[in-house]
């Protein structure tokens, strides 16, 4: 396993290659549909401390409060295709290094990696209360009251968050290959059926 | 409202939730038995089994997103459902503030969360009358991501030379797999309806999703589709999370309802590996005298 902190350096980052099993630690920052949105939108000056050569994670957790103080229950991954259409440009604009989430994205994205220098890190969908243990704390929240629980930006200081590259900054992507293989699987299904 | 009924649907909740039935958990460990030792398939599935004995031993949702509540309850001939729609809705509202939830009942135009589960249509009940005099109530945690993977085809389908015939409907359910990738959390577990409208066949699709794995469709030739589906869904190799792998699906659950002569639906509900789903079946007795 490699081990990376936050703020992640463009040389570190490009060093990762598809496959590679990869722990996390430092700041990481949730975002979904309305927080990307708002990112491209609006281009909120309060993330900036958190995001240069950070990561956004793809998640809408379930959150508990104990007198004042936050901590994750369950917090698996999201789909990241939807913020296919605003993931470039927050990359670009907030000089991100990496997105984890699950499913993996698009070829816009798959560029932005390439040039600016980002990965993409997939996590495991489902596995909320195991990637729950790996955050430590909660530092932040914004946004909670306008957008509710799961889309609003929660900050979290996380160690060890497993997770495995599945875009590159050399352009090349496991989701593009599989999509690829199955395609060939699927066209030959499809043409011996004869029920 | 009735406070005992209250208690026990809040137990289902909890159950549903965190508890992932047997099963599932059984198909997951042959699945990753299946891979080979050190793969990235074999570690999705591995972490997919740490997580779900994590989640039962603290009492923890199995995934964050707990999903949209959807309830399928039978009640004895002449019951008034809106007291028991209410009892549910207490459960739902306590079962969010303990954490058990997720707040995922959110206003389409206005964005608002309502933070409790509690909105319109939400959560979802389909009630049913049955000859029997006690109560049986189904629960299913369906999430978001499987949900918009889920699709509805109109036969013939001239892109996939699909006719109307058990043939066609075969191509839908195989394009519609390998359309989903590994975006609905694969492995998943494939619900299909056939015929019925637009409604009854997106309804259907859901509905069979309640079935226990290995249980066949009592239409014989439907069971066989459904064991012929599942080899060929598993040979598409997209494998857990598209990762590439062993195994696609879980399961292939099939129903059908007539259509109209000018129709014919296909409709494909994914549900992700995280195929919660609890049952509680009460006599009027275990809540009648709140």
């Amino acid at each position: 396993m490699i081990n990376l902190k936050t703020p992640i350096s463009e040389e570190d980052i490009r060093k990762l290659r598809c496959g590679d099993v990869v722990g996390l630690s430092g700041i990481i920052v949730t975002a979904r549909d309305a927080g990307h949105k708002l990112m491209v939108e609006e281009r909120p000056q309060f993330l900036d401390e958190y995001l240069n050569g950070g990561i956004i994670y793809h998640c809408g957790p379930v959150v508990k409060n104990e007198n004042g103080v936050w901590s994750f229950v369950s917090a698996g991954p999201t789909t990241s295709i939807r913020e296919e259409p605003y993931q470039a440009a927050v990359i670009e604009s907030y000089h991100l290094r990496g997105m984890i989430g699950k499913g993996g994205m698009g070829a816009k994205t798959l560029n932005a990696c390439q040039h600016f220098g980002a990965c993409y890190f997939h996590a495991i969908g489902g596995a909320g209360t195991l990637i729950a243990k790996s955050v430590k704390e909660i530092i932040n929240v914004f946004k909670l009251e306008e957008f509710g629980t799961p889309e609003a930006f929660w900050v979290c200081r996380a160690e060890n968050f497993p997770v495995i590259v599945t875009m590159d900054s050399q352009g090349e992507s496991l989701h593009e290959r599989v999509e690829k293989e199955t395609a060939e699987n699927y066209q030959r299904i499809l043409s011996s059926i004869t029920a | 409202m009735n406070q005992k009924l209250s208690e026990h649907i809040m137990g289902l909740i909890k159950s549903a939730s965190t508890d992932l039935p047997p099963d599932v958990e059984q198909s997951l460990v042959d699945a990753r038995d299946r891979e080979l030792e050190g793969s990235m398939s074999f570690s999705a599935f591995d972490a997919i089994l740490e997580n779900t004995k994590m989640a039962r031993e603290f009492t923890t949702p199995i995934c964050q997103d707990t999903g949209s509540l959807l309830f399928y309850i039978d009640v004895p001939v002449g019951t008034d459902t809106d007291p028991l729609k209410r009892s549910i809705q207490i459960a739902a509202d306590r079962a969010t503030r303990e954490y058990l939830l997720r707040p995922n009942a959110v206003d389409p135009i206005t964005g608002k969360n309502s933070g409790n589960n509690i909105g319109l249509n939400a959560p979802y009940f389909h009630f049913h009358q049955w000859e029997r005099d006690d109560f049986r109530f189904r629960l299913m945690l369906k999430g978001g991501g499987s949900e918009n993977v889920g699709t509805q085809y109109k036969l013939p389908d001239a892109g996939l030379q699909a006719g109307r015939d058990l043939k066609g409907i075969k191509k839908c359910v195989i394009d519609a797999v390998f359309k989903a990738q590994g975006k609905g959390c694969a492995p998943g577990i494939i619900g299909v309806g056939i015929g019925g409208d637009r409604v009854s066949s997106y309804e259907l699709s859901k509905e069979v999703l309640l079935r226990k794995f290995g249980e066949r469709s009592e239409d014989p030739v439907l069971a066989e589709a459904e064991v012929e589906l599942f080899n060929q869904l598993n040979a598409l190799g997209i494998g857990p999370m598209g990762f590439g792998g062993k195994t696609t699906v879980l399961e292939v659950f099939c129903g059908k309802y007539h259509r109209h002569p000018a129709t014919f639906f296909v409709t494909i509900s994914y549900m992700c590996w995280a195929c919660r789903r609890k049952t509680l079946i009460l006599s009027k007795g275990d809540f009648d005298n709140d």
